[in-house]
């Protein structure tokens, strides 16, 4: 699929990104440079190539992940709290959504 | 005993730490807790562990503002076991930002120098942990590789720098960059201690479910030097243009001397190698869009101040917590992940995936480890490549494989270039195939051993 124009403003905003004018022109070319130079896969005919799922050896793919339902400790409220940036009652207290 | 070693080394990496910038936490307390270690298979050694692999009560911060000074309440998995069998760990080392990156520039804390030549990278991400062993700070460092953020920086720093296949070592405690490709790895300047440290960290873990359950052998059991009927592939078509001739030169001497020591040299193909960056820049770039989105000011570390609303607090707080790189490479996989480019990017990236994968696997048919070389280069001047990401992405191009088909690589020292910079060569081997790769290592450093030391030096 040829690269005409990446809209960067809309990619900046999909991943939570606040980015001035000129790092979006920055970006922009940078990213734009990039993609034109993975469009080479497209000399690849991949038509029944199955796609990798993840990185698993046949032995990972084949290991049980399954443990029994029985509970175990956890954190804990104060442990998980003490890196907040701002903990509240027990909670994560974070700015309200307009 | 113990307890003068450890000194030795927490010494040595404060007095080293202005010039080489290696370490980003060292523990003071750390020969303190030498005397009180009990016995293990690394009782009493000192360890210097990456700042992407969490110890409780000492700071994680990838190498990122982001994080800064976050203090995990837990162990990594592999820091459980080396700490079980009785090792010190004396510190965190620098990195590149979330491990991304292939010179250690990339780091909020300041670039890490390499102690063969100071104006010059150490390579990365796991530059501090390559520096720390290469110095002599210490014997043995993890690092973590997803694209060969263990191997590179062990060929520019004269070490030894392990990538175990995916799924031997558990993930847990590493910060994710990209689930499908990161391993923890090991750096060492013996065998026999990538071997024993391997040994400890390695195996099955319940907490990570990616981990696979195969049996950890004694790594240091085939360790006789001896290589005769070994069978070695050698990719004549990755020997061309832009490997340094230098480089070209010391790793084709690598081939003679494991000629001379009974060793069958293969020709091998490997077809699709050279669409490796390209699907490596879309997968990792891709997953770890993902992985950073944790990273939002609410929970842990960094927020950003005066945002009153929400979302203007992510996106602040993320645009001021992370660096260019890092921004560079979560807008890539954005994009690569966003409706109506998914199938022409990551599901592309993913079928060439297959296509490399495949090619190792055929080419293990007729022999028992490829040789490589690990950089393209020896070791770049600060500053060189930080304007270009492309061809800073290009320093990857012979170690992304590995991660890409799950593979096993270790990079071997084999000489120094003109300008005294160390060369390094890659032994890649089919799945749990460790101990081939340490044996061929083991076998070659026996014949020539590596024996220089870096001006700069504990």
């Amino acid at each position: 699929m040829p690269t005409n124009e990446i809209d960067i403003a809309k990619v900046a905003q999909l991943a939570h990104l606040e980015l001035a004018e000129t790092e979006l022109k920055t970006f922009g070319s940078q990213i734009t440079e990039i993609v034109n130079y993975v469009e080479q896969l497209n000399e690849l005919d991949t038509a029944d190539v199955e796609p990798a799922l993840g990185g698993l050896t046949p032995e990972g793919a084949q290991t049980d992940s399954s443990r029994p339902d029985e509970i175990f400790g956890s954190l804990g409220q104060k442990e998980a709290l003490a890196e907040a940036p701002d903990a509240a009652s027990g909670h994560f207290r974070v700015p309200k959504v307009l | 005993m113990s307890r003068e070693t450890v000194e030795f080394s927490v010494r040595a990496a404060e007095r080293l730490n202005e010039e080489l910038n290696a370490f980003l936490e060292i523990d003071r307390e750390a020969p303190r807790r030498a005397e009180e270690v009990a016995k293990g298979a690394l009782a009493g050694v000192p360890v210097a562990v990456k700042d992407n692999i969490c110890v409780r009560g000492m700071q994680t911060s990838c190498g990122s503002r982001i994080l800064g000074h976050y203090h995990p309440p837990y162990n990594a998995t592999v820091i459980e076991r080396l700490v079980n069998a009785g090792a010190v760990i004396i510190g965190k080392t620098n990195c590149d930002e979330f491990a991304m990156g292939s010179s250690n520039e990339n780091s909020a804390f300041g670039p890490v120098k390499n102690p063969w030549d100071t104006t010059r990278v150490p390579g990365g991400s796991s530059g501090g942990s390559a520096t720390a062993v290469a110095a002599g700070i210490v014997p043995v460092a993890l690092g973590s590789d997803t694209g060969g953020s263990v191997r590179q920086p062990a060929s520019l720093c004269g070490v030894l720098g392990m990538k175990p296949t995916y799924g031997r070592n558990s993930r847990y405690g590493l910060v994710a960059f990209a689930s499908s490709l990161d391993q923890v790895g090991v750096f060492a300047r013996e065998v026999n201690d990538v071997a024993r440290v391997l040994g400890v960290i390695a195996g099955r873990d319940p907490h990570d479910s990616t981990s696979a359950d195969v049996p950890v052998p004694d790594y240091s059991a085939a360790l006789d030097g001896d290589v005769k009927g070994a069978r070695i592939g050698f990719p004549a078509a990755l020997f061309g243009k832009g490997l340094d001739e230098e480089v070209s030169a010391a790793v084709k001497s690598v081939v003679d001397v494991y000629r001379e020591l009974g060793a069958e040299i293969v020709e091998v193909s490997l077809p699709n190698a050279g669409y490796a960056i390209a699907v490596y820049y879309i997968i990792a770039t891709a997953e770890a869009s993902s992985n950073l989105a944790r990273f939002d000011g609410v929970r842990y570390g960094f927020r950003a101040e005066e945002t009153p609303e929400l979302r203007q607090m992510y996106r602040k707080t993320r645009a001021e917590g992370f660096g260019p790189e890092v921004k560079r490479r979560i807008m890539l996989g954005t994009y690569v992940l966003s409706a109506g480019y998914y199938d022409a990017y990551y599901r592309k990236a993913q079928q060439v995936r297959t296509l490399i994968k495949n090619d190792f696997l055929n080419a293990f048919k007729n022999c028992d480890a490829i040789i490589t070389p690990t950089a393209p280069t020896p070791a770049f001047a600060l500053g060189e490549k930080v304007d270009d990401p492309l061809a800073m992405y290009l320093n990857d191009i012979y170690t992304v494989t590995a991660n890409l088909a799950g593979i096993p690589g270790l990079s071997v020292p084999c000489g120094l270039s003109s300008a005294r910079l160390p060369i390094g060569f890659q032994l890649l081997g089919p799945y749990w195939s460790e101990p081939t790769l340490l044996k061929l290592a083991h076998g070659f450093l026996k014949a020539r051993p590596f024996t220089d030391r870096p001006p700069v030096s504990a």
